[in-house]
């Protein structure tokens, strides 16, 4: 399961997003980092910096690329602009997947450069699966949606949260970007049990799994990508590594960002729940016997 | 129309609304309806936040997340006409010029034309808002512009008064009534690197400090805006240096502009040859030609 069509067959371990401040220390002392995430809108460029730095990452590290403005929900075709310097980002990082989010953020061509939450009808299940599906025929690499953290519901919504991400993924036969932390935040907003929606993801659809910290407000919480990851968030990843093996995992940390070691020491947490789900090598033999 | 497609103009038309000045969602949209009606059709309540509450929450994400934005791209328009008259400055801008682009790069890219059209919100010195604006574009323009191969020595000697020159792309050149460019330096260096796109809320609008410019003395300048080893640098040009690059730029074969340069120049003809000879072996050194047309 780890390792699956959806992560172009991959075992990449704990990752930590890849940040401007952490450039410096990431060049000049090469730490041992399994791979690091970068947000695509950051390197759609034609030159520069950015594309230079992205370049010496690549020779040493693995790359998977994130996307914070593809919209699969949006009603709205996506900028043929957009898609074009996408594909070029994904031949230049040979990605083996890419992930974006399960949300709306643009709307006859003005964008939010927000993450909106969906609508959960049968419309927006069709519309958004075809997106997808679009997108990745375009792109011609597996791709893994992201469930957001909400902070409101709309009346017209047909079913919960899960069901339409379950019925969009099926629907588009695409992977899914488990965020645990935003399971929680939504879970916290919208008063359900972030556990019920863990157990109700189909688990072979996972390629990828997202932690981060959270902001604790008296009425809401907000995903703030600021904090290290609290232990309710612990806990939702234990039980979905429990359900789908020791999937890629990545740390997201954007705001007042430290050192590039607490980071990392953050993200590495991880491994005591990955080691824990790895199966021993005395364990195919002991289940062949009880066959 | 689509149900999803109604919903999400609906939506998108409440979250980018302006804020009022405490940075709450206003009462009423601009059309007159009121904001909790329009809240209550759409988005549920929960036992401690009302429809109003939750849509407000993405209401102040969306500015929080622009203003952070454009103060990084802009802190020299900020510092010439203080915080109070930048933040209508954005509030006016990103109102009437939303973002119709898929990254946050692209968002003061209507700016120095707005500005134009919408002069009142430069502030007492116009003209030196206006030209910090347009130097700020051009860096951002200039940081992540293509970067092409530069012609050889030998192409470059076969270069004729019909040659249709091309620059590099990072390229970019302004004439400008202030010398803004050591300003900017200077504020640059005092506030660090630039911000990038994240998917992450903010709990409160980020503000970025910048110190007050009461003022500078107006003087010409001619600048090229241009990269090397991938560093934004600021080269001062002499008048005639900025009116042939503006003309190569614009596609002009070389002898006419050439001849664009030094009209009303104060350069004796008999030194014009020298001039050239030099301006060439610069911009040849900088890697600034890249292929020739014809």
């Amino acid at each position: 399961m780890p390792a699956n069509r959806f992560n172009g067959f991959t075992e990449y371990g704990v990752g930590i997003g890849l940040r401007i401040p952490h450039y410096q220390h990431i060049l000049s002392k090469k730490p041992v980092v399994d791979w690091f995430e970068i947000i695509s809108e950051n390197y759609m460029i034609d030159g520069g910096r950015p594309l230079q730095i992205l370049d010496q990452i690549l020779d040493q590290y693995k790359v998977v690329q994130h996307g914070v403005s593809m919209y699969f929900g949006s009603a709205s075709d996506p900028d043929p602009e957009h898609l074009k310097r996408l594909k070029q980002l994904v031949r230049r990082t040979n990605t083996p997947w890419l992930s974006d989010h399960l949300c709306w953020g643009s709307v006859d061509g003005r964008y939010t450069h927000d993450l909106l939450p969906m609508p959960y009808t049968w419309e927006a299940v069709k519309v958004t699966a075809e997106r997808i599906r679009n997108v990745r025929d375009y792109l011609e690499i597996p791709i893994a949606v992201e469930n957001v953290s909400s902070y409101a519901e709309y009346h017209v919504s047909e079913m919960t949260e899960w069901e339409f991400l379950n019925e969009v993924v099926e629907s588009a036969d695409c992977g899914i970007l488990l965020d645990v932390n935003n399971i929680y935040v939504s879970s916290q907003n919208h008063s359900f049990d972030p556990f019920t929606y863990v157990n109700s993801v189909p688990a072979e659809r996972i390629a990828q799994i997202h932690i981060a910290g959270h902001s604790k407000f008296e009425k809401y919480i907000l995903d703030t990508h600021d904090h290290p990851v609290l232990d309710p968030v612990w806990d939702l990843y234990a039980r979905t590594i429990e359900r789908a093996g020791p999937t890629a995992t990545l740390l997201e940390w954007d705001d007042n960002i430290p050192s590039f070691e607490e980071v990392h020491a953050e993200a590495l947490k991880a491994h005591r729940y990955l080691a824990a789900a790895k199966p021993t090598k005395e364990e195919p033999a002991l289940e062949e016997a009880a066959k | 129309m689509s149900e999803l497609l109604e919903l999400q103009r609906r939506v998108a038309a409440a979250v980018m609304q302006p804020l009022t000045r405490a940075e709450t969602m206003p009462r009423k949209q601009p059309d007159g309806r009121l904001n909790r009606t329009e809240a209550e059709a759409m988005i549920k309540p929960n036992d401690r936040l009302t429809s109003f509450d939750r849509l407000e929450i993405y209401n102040r994400q969306y500015w929080f997340r622009l203003y952070s934005c454009f103060e990084e791209d802009f802190p020299g328009v900020k510092a010439i006409i203080g915080s109070t008259r930048f933040d209508k400055l954005m509030r006016a801008y990103l109102t009437e010029r939303p973002s119709t682009s898929f990254s946050l790069r692209n968002l003061g890219s209507k700016l120095d034309k707005w500005l134009n059209e919408n002069p009142e919100h430069l502030g007492p010195r116009p003209q030196l808002a206006l030209d910090m604006a347009r130097l700020e574009w051009a860096h951002i323009d200039a940081f992540d512009s293509a970067q092409l191969p530069p012609i050889d020595a030998d192409e470059l000697a076969s270069i004729n008064e019909q040659s249709i020159l091309k620059l590099q792309p990072f390229l970019r050149v302004l004439e400008l009534n202030y010398p803004v460019d050591d300003l900017l330096i200077e504020l640059r260096s005092e506030n660090g690197s630039a911000d990038s796109s994240s998917n992450n809320a903010s709990i409160e609008r980020k503000r970025r400090h910048v110190r007050r410019v009461s003022s500078l003395p107006a003087e010409e300048i001619h600048l090229a805006v241009h990269r090397h080893d991938n560093s934004i640098y600021y080269k001062r040009l002499h008048r005639e240096d900025y009116r042939l690059l503006d003309a190569v730029l614009s596609g002009k074969p070389l002898g006419e502009a050439i001849e664009y340069a030094f009209t009303d120049t104060t350069i004796p003809e008999e030194e014009r040859g020298a001039f050239l000879q030099q301006a060439f072996a610069t911009w040849a050194e900088l890697g600034w030609f890249v292929t020739l047309v014809k």
